[in-house]
């Protein structure tokens, strides 16, 4: 076998592949109406990226991401409003958020399991209450209106087509940030955290200060597809803020699979198509949300990207032992 | 100093409901370490079949009653065949209490459509009492009554009968509660849906002063969690004085900065966190 040939191994062709598709998007899909989908599951995926830092690689479950999200779309919203530039309230946006990523991760930190998530759940519905409620700083239930997207270096983003090229760009950069994190020494203890935290302790770890880390690193991506989103709808109200929000986006981590970097963008595309189709037909998206909630953890718990794994390994299994072999019992690994 | 009083009043009653809210929370949350999502949800659908019950002519007291027996049943369903299974898993519990969170809001929002249900108070419950020269609304003091009726009646369940002790033995230590011959299951089921119905109790109770609306399950919710985090998981005596905390921030809060008010009333939760994560009544847990 030549080199060349070592080299395109499935796994690199299907990622060529998906890059073409992703890139020459708008040109084969054409209808304004997809590519604002595609976009938006884009955006939705790097938040689900961002959560699953800690729902996958930390082991620790936070209901209260919708408040880093829309904190990040709030601050600049309202520093928009006040007439400040683009630039300014990004990076204020930014900085606010991995500010209050900080506190959450001061007062959750203290528990793990049950207690964290509680904890997260009770910070984001402050935050929530702020939007709502503070109406004399976030107008309250009207929300905050932005008046344009901006164009950097020139190049316009008013149009479908722009937004999604700024969203492609956005997710590549976030995907690449975590493939590489979560190789590095620091996602390898981030893990260890995870799977054995006395181990990890006796080991010199400072495990308070690694999960700290990815609180703000998931906090950071957080913030900047919060900030997707903002310039996507133009609009920001405090229906973000609630506790959908983070549901939905815990949803979209564990439907395609935790602790894996393509589960949490399946899982988008799935949520985000889904809301769309339904959202069409029916006014009811609470209930079907919840009854997915039901059905993913009674038939596929470990999510969609491993759970299809196991599926396959099992029927090649199977075709490869003929029928004598009874079915093996895989699920132990979990992929 | 009347506007204070009247307060202090409505924030006494208010506590009453939290307690009722939050104690099932407590023992849910605290001593089998399921995390019910639902549980605001409880209250909102206890509130509804209280409302429809007594638009069908039921005493008040028999709604409350019949809405707790109702809701207690569907809890108890819920956890017998569903978050049985999934015991000592977080984010499945999670999942499916969220999911049916979600569920039970929409089925309400079908049903009972959007509009807000505020029931009248019941009739030999209206008016108000007259103590030195001030005016004390019936029902709000009958609120506190009730509340502290029943926290005696759990503190004594949970304390001083064998059926507490059963339970006590059963969270401490499941196996050795079983071999001793302790249905640790069944009682699970039991205190699980003593819960529900003291969520929903507390509903019909609070329907003709908070009114019934969608949403009203996400906004308990939190509540029941800043009482517990404050009182202390799995303790009946910090479930009783955080409720009346928050029940007292809630009224002076929103009297005096009304945009702020449901800010402050997690301020207390973040101070126990920070000073005393195990909560003002809560034992540390090793």
């Amino acid at each position: 076998m030549s080199a060349v040939a070592r080299l395109i191994t499935p796994r690199a062709a299907a990622i060529v592949v998906a890059l073409l598709l992703l890139l020459t998007l708008p040109a084969w899909v054409g209808n304004p109406y997809y590519i604002n989908i595609a976009s938006q599951i884009l955006f939705f995926a790097v938040f689900a990226l961002a959560l699953n830092v800690l729902v996958g690689y930390g082991g620790l479950v936070s209901l209260g991401h919708a408040g880093l999200f829309a904190m990040a779309g709030y601050t600049a919203a309202l520093l928009l409003a006040r007439g400040h530039g683009h630039l300014v309230a990004d990076t204020a946006a930014l900085a606010v958020t991995v500010v209050t990523a900080a506190v959450y991760a001061l007062l959750s930190l203290r528990s793990t399991g049950i207690g964290f998530l509680m904890i997260t759940l009770a910070i984001g519905q402050i935050l929530w209450g702020i939007a709502y409620r503070w109406a004399s700083l976030t107008n309250g239930d009207n929300g905050v209106n932005v008046a344009s997207r901006p164009s950097p270096f020139g190049f316009s983003l008013a149009g479908a087509d722009g937004f999604y090229y700024l969203c492609l760009v956005v997710f590549l950069v976030c995907v690449a940030t975590m493939a590489v994190v979560v190789r590095s020494p620091f996602g390898a203890s981030l893990r260890g955290t995870r799977d054995q935290e006395r181990r990890m302790s006796a080991l010199g770890y400072n495990v308070w200060l690694i999960r700290f880390y990815a609180f703000l690193l998931s906090g950071f991506w957080s913030g900047v597809a919060g900030l997707l989103f903002l310039y996507y709808n133009q609009f920001i109200s405090p229906q973000i803020v609630a506790l959908t929000t983070s549901a939905e986006t815990l949803l979209m981590v564990i439907s395609g699979g935790t602790a894996t970097l393509l589960g949490p963008i399946v899982g988008a595309a799935i949520v985000v198509i889904m809301k769309n189709v339904v959202s069409a037909y029916i006014v009811r998206w609470n209930m079907v949300l919840g009854i997915i909630f039901i059905l993913i953890i009674s038939f596929m718990p470990e999510g969609l990207v491993p759970g299809s794994a196991r599926l396959w390994a099992w029927l090649r299994h199977r075709w490869g032992a003929g029928k004598a072999q009874p079915a093996a019992k895989t699920g132990e690994d979990g992929a | 100093m009347s506007l204070w009083l009247t307060l202090a009043v409505n924030s006494f009653a208010l506590g009453g409901l939290l307690f009722l809210l939050s104690a099932g929370f407590s023992l849910i949350f605290g001593l089998m370490r399921i995390p019910n999502l639902m549980h605001g949800s409880f209250f909102m659908l206890g509130a509804y079949f209280g409302v429809t019950l007594l638009s069908q002519g039921v005493n008040f007291w028999l709604a409350a009653l019949g809405s707790g027996l109702l809701t207690a049943l569907l809890g108890g369903l819920i956890e017998r065949f569903l978050l049985r299974r999934l015991e000592g898993q977080v984010l499945p519990q999670v999942l499916l209490t969220l999911g049916f969170a979600f569920i039970i809001g929409d089925v309400c929002l079908m049903i009972w459509t959007g509009d807000p249900w505020q029931p009248p108070t019941p009739a030999h419950l209206q008016g108000a009492v007259q103590v030195a020269g001030l005016f004390f609304p019936i029902y709000r003091l009958v609120i506190l009554a009730v509340a502290v009726v029943i926290a005696v009646a759990l503190w004594i369940l949970v304390d001083w009968t064998r059926l507490g002790a059963m339970i006590r033995a059963g969270v401490d230590d499941p196996p050795i509660a079983r071999v001793v011959g302790i249905r640790v299951s069944q009682l699970f089921t039991l205190v699980f849906s003593l819960g529900a119905a003291l969520a929903a109790f507390a509903g019909v109770m609070g329907a003709p002063y908070l009114s019934v609306y969608p949403g009203l399950d996400f906004e308990m919710l939190p509540l029941a969690l800043i009482v517990v985090i404050l009182g202390g998981t799995g303790s009946l005596l910090g479930a009783l004085v955080g409720s009346f905390i928050i029940g007292f921030l809630y009224n002076f809060g929103q009297a005096m900065f009304p945009d702020l008010a449901y800010v402050i009333l997690f301020l207390p939760m973040l101070l126990v966190l920070v000073l005393r994560p195990q909560g003002l009544f809560g034992k540390v847990v090793a």
